[in-house]
């Protein structure tokens, strides 16, 4: 008799499903085009954060520095818009800065071999306060006239979609194509799944490391991009929020393992669709503050719990490195 | 007879010569003020020391300008402990310069309890201490800051003016729920509102002074309420978010945003002026900071002993509309403030 299981994937969809089923038939104007677009809208930042933590964490690390990638770059474009430089210069200034700093977590990794939390909580410590202290007059950096255009990133709609969700999907489909149809997604896998046994077998395991920092700390630079571009400012201090929490949330409760090389982009979607609906339910509901934190807690413990009963850990299920 | 005449003349004459030659020789020695050596004497050298709840914004970043402009010529000495939004070094640092003995503590609260035993300490030990916008529980010196109850009831007054004919359907936006600010601001919307039975509020959240999340509940709740009429924000920096979810949904002048904040050119002028905001009542920083320079040179020059007089300072506060955005004095510039 084969024993029934569900993967959390599929039990983070059961709960986003029965949610979504509950708000639909209990809660007036929460099932209307308007309410789905709006909720997507606000969820699409924490959407691409969670694809950039996804590329770190199939290959067994976890990037703590994305918020500190995701404030100061785009900090920086509008700081130097504001001082007259070029938007055209800032952008690549921003992005070689992003860039450096990619390389910079992805050595400290793969070649210092200083273990990924404790890497990027460092680094992320230190390029906030770069920011802080060196780049930015103030922690919020307002935007100014030489900004134009660049607001459609995050403003407005094109077919009645708003735009973040369209950089979502376009985030989410670079990224799948990247994981599933090149070599080096090919390679981030096997290495998450086992970095000695994918060395072993001629992957250059480091490179590919470095490379997946990089590629987090880009994805983490344009969500910045899209949500400054949303909010017409780029509040730097939202580097000692609890951001980064919601983005592990996101990808853990999606489905893919801290220990690496499972899941891919659809647990992603799954699990930011689940926080987007509580969210938005909860907004509508007017539930106070205090209320909604207890309401998130329950439910994220609900699945997990549910997840350990169906799938317990054992000697070989669990892998080195687990957190 | 004659002889005398004449000497009395030629005293008189020379009296009078003496006189004008001398007349001109006192009015070229200045008089001394009798007060100004000791009032120098009193600020040269004496300490200030500035506690924020963190340095790097409007706010607190002006305040700093603000007391340096004023203080530093005379020779008084600064000393700042910026705890970066964290209480627990906020406190530290306020018990540390206790045993420093400044000779005042500028002090910015980031709730009402957290500090209050250590100012009252503080005092104690002959320190003078104002408290900037945030106060505490204690009453300590000096109070400099604006009134979070008036600013609740005109902001909500202004809201329920503007709705009046429409759906009297309203929105609020609070900041975080632990700051006394946003506490105080709640009471003054509750206070208008008990006069206002015909107002219905259809969703009150904290946004925690975050623009984004403002944004995600604005856009959220207008969706739901498409003929809102009004919302009160609680701080201007947060409702960047909630004037963009407004702009977004094409309701720009139909629903009346009300707001508040420091009254800085990009974040309250600028954004009253872009529509935005319909109004945004400044605590003028400036004005807060040249206040405080004021308390601080009465203190010092009055000798007074610490905490045995105590008194408060609201700032009256300016209403920036479309009609005075645009002038040069509604608002103020941080970049050239600081220079």
């Amino acid at each position: 008799m084969r024993r029934l299981r569900f993967s959390q994937q599929e039990i983070v969809f059961v709960v986003f499903a029965a949610l979504f089923a509950i708000f639909s038939v209990f809660l007036k104007g929460f099932l209307t085009t308007g309410n789905m677009l709006t909720l997507l809208q606000n969820v699409a930042v924490l959407g691409i954060l969670g694809l950039a933590m996804a590329v770190v964490v199939l290959g067994r690390g976890i990037d703590i520095s994305l918020i500190a990638a995701l404030a100061v770059p785009p900090g920086l474009v509008l700081q130097m818009v504001q001082d007259g430089h070029g938007l055209g210069f800032s952008i690549c200034v921003a992005l070689a800065l992003t860039i450096a700093f990619g390389l910079f977590n992805g050595w400290l990794v793969a070649y210092a071999e200083v273990p990924s939390l404790f890497a990027t909580l460092a680094s992320g410590l230190l390029l906030a306060g770069l920011g802080q202290s060196m780049l930015f007059q103030l922690d919020v950096v307002q935007w100014s006239d030489g900004m134009k255009g660049f607001e459609r990133l995050g403003q407005g709609s094109v077919l009645g979609v708003p735009t973040p969700i369209i950089m979502f999907a376009l985030a989410c489909l670079v990224v799948a194509f990247l994981l599933r149809r090149t070599r080096w997604g090919a390679y981030i896998y096997s290495i998450g799944d086992n970095p000695f046994a994918a060395r072993v077998t001629g992957i250059p395991t480091r490179p590919i490391i470095v490379l997946q920092y990089v590629l987090a700390a880009l994805i983490g630079c344009f969500a910045g991009f899209v949500m400054a571009a949303s909010v017409n400012s780029m509040p730097t201090r939202i580097f000692n929020s609890t951001l980064i929490y919601d983005v592990i949330l996101v990808v853990v409760l999606g489905g893919i393992g801290l220990s690496g090389g499972r899941g891919g982009v659809m647990n992603v979607v799954i699990g930011t669709l689940l926080i987007g609906t509580m969210l938005n339910g909860m907004t509508i509901m007017d539930l106070s503050y205090s209320a909604q934190n207890l309401v998130k807690g329950v439910v994220l413990l609900a699945a997990v719990i549910t997840d350990s009963f169906l799938n317990p850990r054992n000697e070989e299920t669990a892998q080195q490195g687990d957190i | 007879m004659k002889l005398t005449m004449k000497w009395g003349l030629g005293a008189l004459a020379a009296l009078g010569l003496a006189t004008t030659a001398v007349a001109p020789a006192f009015a070229n020695k200045g008089l001394d003020e009798p007060f100004q050596a000791q009032f120098r004497k009193e600020l040269a050298g004496k300490v200030v020391a500035y506690v924020p709840v963190a340095m790097n914004f409007d706010l607190t970043e002006g305040w700093w300008a603000g007391l340096k402009k004023e203080l530093e010529p005379y020779g008084v000495k600064f000393e700042i402990r910026d705890p970066n939004w964290n209480t627990n070094a906020g406190a530290q640092a306020v018990t540390s310069l206790i045993s420093e003995k400044p000779a005042v503590i500028v002090v910015h609260n980031p709730d009402v309890q957290t500090y209050a035993k250590l100012l009252q300490r503080a005092e104690k030990e002959g320190i003078y201490v104002i408290q900037i916008n945030m106060g505490s529980a204690y009453r300590s010196t000096a109070f400099v800051g604006a009134n979070w109850i008036e600013i609740g009831e005109k902001d909500t007054e202004a809201v329920v003016k503007a709705c009046a004919g429409k759906s009297n359907k309203i929105a609020i936006v609070q900041g975080a729920l632990s700051a006394a600010a946003s506490a105080y601001t709640l009471k003054g919307v509750e206070n208008v509102l008990a006069k206002h039975p015909e107002i219905k509020v259809v969703s009150s959240q904290a946004a925690d002074w975050d623009a984004a999340k403002a944004k995600a509940i604005t856009q959220t709740v207008l969706k739901q309420n498409p003929d809102l009429c009004g919302i009160v924000g609680f701080w201007d920096g947060m409702d960047i978010g909630t004037g963009a979810a407004v702009k977004e949904a094409g309701l720009t002048g139909k629903v009346f945003v009300a707001t508040s904040g420091g009254g800085e050119r990009k974040g309250a002028c600028d954004q009253v002026k872009s529509g935005a905001f319909d109004l945004d009542l400044s605590y003028d920083v400036p004005t807060q900071a040249a206040q405080m320079a004021g308390t601080i040179k009465w203190l010092l020059s009055s000798g007074v002993k610490a905490g045995t007089v105590k008194g408060s300072e609201y700032t009256t506060l300016i209403p920036i509309t479309k009609a005075n955005a645009d002038s040069q004095i509604a608002c103020w510039n941080l970049s050239d403030f600081k220079k």
